[in-house]
């Protein structure tokens, strides 16, 4: 008997849920929340109610709770910051015990963690800035079904980022027309092109016929090119029954790579494939949509980078991870952040990137960050340097826009990319040296030099919405 | 539709088969390569020298020149095994690797000596 009798009612949250002398164990989940409080509402009982709320507890005392050593199963808010340029927001930390979540389910974590309690009344406003997933929990998860390395050699791509291109127009080709606009980007030096997240199996499009004239696309490309290619074959489907029969046609074809939405398609469906995937020798490039509406609002909802862990989590060989210099959101120090969130094995602490807890992936391997959206070959020295090789530099109007074609725009992409990587290699300074780097390029490549004439003057100068809370008090 | 420039790549042509990462660039110079090998060592990766027939180039192995020279530092010495591989086939693609021990896979690989027909 831990406990004598049963007393109903309600207790304050803090009573059980706020202990500052807990130490987090190395097992525990950990989560840091932005939590806006509602006026009046003390700040540790609002985080003890978040703990709460995302584990064990509920509104009032139950006799139910006497049955089971609730001690050991709730979750801890074990810490309170202020947040950095904000009057009313504070930072609260809470340890979750391993036990209370479902081996290698991120849908479970997720169902806790950003459940209910996210609508809850004691709340203006909650948001979810960072996990820490302990390895423990980590080695039940599948992870990447190939990673980056296995990538590299399947695709024999080394010593550079990988370059794709979105087919536009979004939607509307029909299947042989949209096979042409992948070949064009390929012969003329993609390693890849990819389905725009939209394109699943419309009247229009038919995913069987597309799949056919595209993989007719990437061997007759390799054939001329000498070299590997691929395309974003999306499986993204309305029910899974319906994503695996796309997925399997796709490996009958022997394509390389295929391509979910995860956040739409849901973790459900993105761990199954994943694991299709690691079966059968796939690749699996991820997209993203739907993630602004949950993680842009600074005060409100899940921060990318939990998406990010959560995704690498799940599984993914590629997930887009904007890209700084183009048209979508996204800070510089909070990007770099959560791309190595995406990429390494240990990412320390750092504030000054977003990074709440050190994060261990152990052997986990790493994913590809993809950044895509509005770029062209003017933005290429500053997306070499922002990501490094280990990225998939995606340019879809910045390939398909060129005057001369898809051929054209995709070598003015290649030549300009090499001629980065050439010249951070032996030394230079390529955001510096940018204009320099890129007209020396384009003097053996007329593809470029046209490329450069067409984007002079294209930029996205807006601010960013969701900065990092330590970059505007 | 005059200014518009046809993209040259055939499939009848041997000279447009790439070779992965600088064959959109122009030949490196003496310079260049030098340049290259010395970015290699500065990153801790072991050189190693290939070579194939051009027509084989998309293969996942080409032939390796005697062993990986493994934890060489020296700039001169590797840029002389590449000359010798160059000699010893001087119609063969000769590519350059940096092999990366962590990550277990390539740092780099980069064709430096062009084979027959390529320029």
């Amino acid at each position: 008997m831990a406990k004598k009798g049963y007393d109903a009612g309600v207790k304050e949250y803090r009573d059980t849920y706020w202990m500052p002398e807990y130490e987090p164990v190395d097992t525990d989940i950990l989560a840091c929340f932005k939590i806006t409080p509602q006026p009046g509402v003390p700040r540790e009982e609002v985080a003890a109610a978040v703990a709460a709320e995302s584990s064990t507890g509920t509104w009032t005392t139950v006799w139910t709770d006497l049955l089971t050593d609730l001690d050991h199963y709730k979750g801890r808010a074990y810490r309170i910051e202020d947040v950095p340029g904000s009057d009313d927001a504070i930072y609260a930390f809470i340890a979750y015990p391993i036990d209370l979540f479902e081996e290698g389910s991120i849908v479970n974590v997720l169902t806790s963690l950003v459940g209910n309690v996210f609508g809850f009344k004691a709340l203006r406003a909650l948001r979810l800035e960072d996990i820490r997933f302990p390895i423990a929990y980590v080695m039940t998860c599948g992870g990447p079904p190939n990673g980056i390395e296995v990538e590299r050699d399947k695709m024999n791509k080394y010593g550079r980022p990988l370059l794709g291109c979105t087919i536009k127009p979004k939607l509307g080709l029909s299947a042989k027309n949209y096979g042409r606009a992948c070949y064009e980007g390929l012969r003329g030096g993609l390693d890849f092109t990819k389905d725009d997240e939209n394109v699943n199996s419309q009247p229009f499009m038919r995913w069987r016929d597309r799949f056919g004239f595209v993989q007719d696309a990437i061997e007759r490309a390799e054939r001329e090119t000498g070299e590997r290619k691929g395309h974003y074959l999306n499986v993204t489907a309305p029910t899974p029954e319906e994503m695996y029969k796309r997925a399997e046609y796709a490996k009958e074809l022997g394509t390389p790579i295929i391509m979910h939405d995860f956040f739409t398609a849901g973790f459900t469906a993105n761990t199954g494939l994943a694991n299709w995937c690691r079966d059968n020798g796939l690749l699996l490039h991820i997209h993203r949509a739907m993630h602004a509406v949950v993680d842009r609002n600074p005060n409100h909802g899940i921060h990318f980078r939990v998406l990010a862990k959560c995704l690498r989590l799940s599984g993914g060989d590629h997930m887009h991870s904007g890209t700084v210099v183009g048209k979508l959101e996204g800070d510089r120090d909070s990007t770099l952040g959560w791309i190595d969130c995406m990429r390494d094995s240990f990412i320390k602490e750092d504030r000054s990137r977003g990074i709440f807890f050190d994060q261990d992936f152990g052997s986990m391997p790493g994913m590809f960050p993809v950044a895509s959206g509005g770029i062209h070959v003017w933005h290429m020295p500053a997306l070499v340097n922002i990501f490094g090789d280990n990225s998939v530099l995606q340019f879809g109007g910045g390939t398909l826009g060129h005057p001369w074609g898809n051929a054209a725009g995709a070598a003015a992409n290649r030549v300009a990319v090499e001629a980065c990587v050439e010249a951070r290699n032996a030394g230079r300074e390529l955001e510096k040296e940018s204009k320099d780097i890129l007209t020396s390029a384009a003097k053996h490549s007329p593809e470029l030099k046209v490329a450069m004439e067409t984007w002079k003057e294209i930029k996205f100068e807006f601010d960013t919405v969701d900065k990092l809370d330590i970059q505007h008090k | 539709m005059s200014k518009v420039q046809d993209y040259p790549s055939r499939l009848s042509d041997n000279a447009s088969r790439k070779f992965e990462t600088f064959s959109y660039l122009p030949a490196m110079t003496d310079k260049q390569i030098r340049e290259q090998v010395q970015y290699i060592v500065d990153q801790g990766y072991n050189p190693g020298v290939e070579h194939t027939e051009v027509e084989n180039a998309m293969e996942n192995y080409w032939y390796m020149w005697k062993l990986p020279m493994f934890g060489e530092t020296d700039v001169d010495t590797i840029l002389a095994e590449c000359k010798a591989c160059h000699d010893a086939n001087p119609e063969n693609h000769v590519r350059l690797i940096g092999y990366d021990n962590y990550a277990q896979s390539q740092g780099a690989s980069m064709v430096i000596y062009r084979g027959k027909g390529f320029k």
